[in-house]
């Protein structure tokens, strides 16, 4: 890949025709690798179609494919998908703003001053430890079963990998850079604005991505506490109905949910971080 | 002017663990002047230009008395990647003139057409034009680099030693180039400083004429005294040439 890079690289100089030519090669390849990547994926689809029509598969061990097109489609139609959706997106939104604005705030408390690291640093560490799902029935007795403890543990959950890598990031900024700041008139506030926040941004992102994931994990158990709406609800619900197309409705949204944070953070890093060599050339 | 210009250090001694780095050193700096520090890896010198930069706070700066603005270039360029050219160079700069001020500075260097790039798309010589200009656009009165074209290779150190020379030319800030290439002292100072185990071992004031070239009569017999002082014995000079 790099040496087709240097090549067009040099064409570039000589008049640009032979360029798009040589490149749409490339771009089929791509399309042809990816339409083979899906080909299995397709196979399975049918294979699964086939076999739930010819009766190999009951639906109340797993709905058809279509089957279940079809009820998301209806789902979408009667408003109750987006309802539920908008529920759980409320707790991951809540959840996550109270998350890393607290994971945040520590890791610049730590990352910036000795004595914050020693009071803060230390008790997340140990607290890092503890599978925070495990939490659940502490929180029910401490919080009830309202949203409060759902939204705690979403809360819980995008901290922690917020904190780390923000702190990881603020420690790890380059001593070379710093003192180059301090010789060229920056006092603390200036350093910390010009230097520090800036290199630490990139592992803080890092720490945000994996902080959304951790979110929509907290989420899908929070949401299995006597929910009465949100898409938690909707798969027990259908849990209890045995609809198993409802159920995978309400997986591939917690998917799509995934993808588009993912997607989301990636958006903002191409802003934020367009300065870094891949993305410059990119 | 003179005075406020001064650049003196009285009995520095500066010390790291048992390991005396400076020993008792006295230094007066002409204003102005541009003078070369010499020495082994060891000898101190980065130790001293550490210090004049306020980069080590000494427990001795008592005797030091700096022009109030220093600015300094490294041996490797220390932009903020994630600044452009021009907010690196108007790092710390007051005043609303400051990305005008900046570009001027650039342009002096020759990167006049990247105010807006990023860092790390230039190459090592025009990061180092870019360091160079961050120090010029501060109009220092005491101008310190670190080996600064260390780094570089053979062609580019000689565009940038005429550059460094030509801007200094123009400025006249009081230059300290601390190096170990024998070569690029004469080339460039008035005065060369051989440093050695934290003193001062010798202090040679340059008289050949500019522009000076390798092949200069003076040049060949000081850069001889240089390296003995250095420890270089003859018979290796010879050899290598």
């Amino acid at each position: 890949m790099s040496d087709t890079h240097a090549i067009g690289g040099r064409r570039a100089a000589v008049p640009a025709l032979p360029a798009p030519a040589a490149r749409r090669p490339a771009g089929l390849a791509l399309n042809l690798s990816r339409t083979k990547r899906f080909a299995s994926s397709v196979v399975i689809l049918l294979l699964w179609q086939g076999a739930s029509v010819a009766g190999l598969i009951a639906p109340r061990t797993l709905a058809a494919p279509t089957t279940i097109v079809a009820t998301a489609w209806e789902l979408i139609l009667s408003g109750e998908l987006p309802h539920h959706l908008l529920v759980s997106l409320g707790r991951v939104a809540a959840g996550l703003s109270i998350g890393v604005s607290s994971g945040v705030a520590l890791a610049l408390i730590a990352g910036l001053s000795r004595r914050g690291e020693e009071i803060v640093d230390a008790p997340m560490q140990m607290l890092r430890t503890l599978p925070f799902l495990a939490l659940v029935p502490l929180f029910i007795l401490w919080f009830g079963i309202g949203e409060t403890p759902k939204i705690a543990l979403v809360s819980l959950g995008s901290a922690f990998p917020v904190y780390l890598t923000l702190f990881a990031g603020i420690r790890g900024t380059d001593p070379k850079l710093m003192e180059a700041g301090r010789v060229f008139g920056l006092n603390r506030a200036g350093l910390i604005r010009h230097v520090v926040l800036p290199g630490a941004l990139p592992s803080g992102l890092v720490g945000l991505r994996y902080a959304l994931g951790s979110a929509l994990l907290s989420l899908v158990i929070a949401e299995q506490i006597n929910a009465t709406a949100g898409i938690g609800f909707l798969i027990n619900d259908a849990r209890d109905f045995l609809r198993t197309d409802v159920i995978v409705v309400g997986l591939l949204v917690y998917a799509l949910l995934g993808l588009g944070a993912d997607a989301l953070v990636r958006g903002f890093e191409r802003r934020a971080l367009a300065w870094r060599p891949n993305l410059i050339k990119g | 002017m003179s005075e406020e210009r001064k650049v003196s250090v009285r009995g520095l001694t500066r010390r790291f663990g048992s390991n005396t780095v400076l020993h008792n050193l006295n230094l007066e700096l002409e204003p102005g002047s541009f003078t070369a520090l010499l020495g082994r890896s060891g000898s101190g010198k980065t130790t001293l230009l550490r210090t004049l930069a306020g980069l080590d706070p000494a427990p001795g700066d008592a005797g030091i008395d700096l022009p109030d603005r220093v600015a300094a270039v490294f041996q490797e360029p220390r932009l903020l990647p994630w600044k452009r050219i021009w907010a690196n160079v108007a790092l710390g700069l007051p005043g609303a003139d400051a990305k005008a001020r900046a570009e001027r500075a650039l342009g002096e260097v020759g990167l006049s057409r990247h105010h807006e790039a990023w860092p790390a798309t230039l190459s090592g010589g025009e990061a180092q034009r870019a360091a160079l200009a961050r120090a010029l656009v501060r109009e220092p009165r005491l101008l310190l680099l670190d080996e600064p074209f260390a780094a570089l290779d053979a062609l580019t150190r000689i565009r940038m030693h005429a550059l460094v020379l030509e801007l200094w030319r123009a400025h006249r800030p009081t230059t300290l180039i601390v190096t170990h290439d024998v070569d690029e002292a004469v080339l460039l100072a008035d005065r060369v400083l051989v440093l050695d185990a934290g003193r001062i071992a010798a202090d040679i004031p340059v008289e050949i004429p500019r522009p000076r070239s390798h092949g200069d009569a003076g040049f060949v017999a000081l850069r001889r005294r240089l390296l003995g002082e250095l420890g270089v014995e003859a018979d290796v000079i010879r050899e290598a040439a």
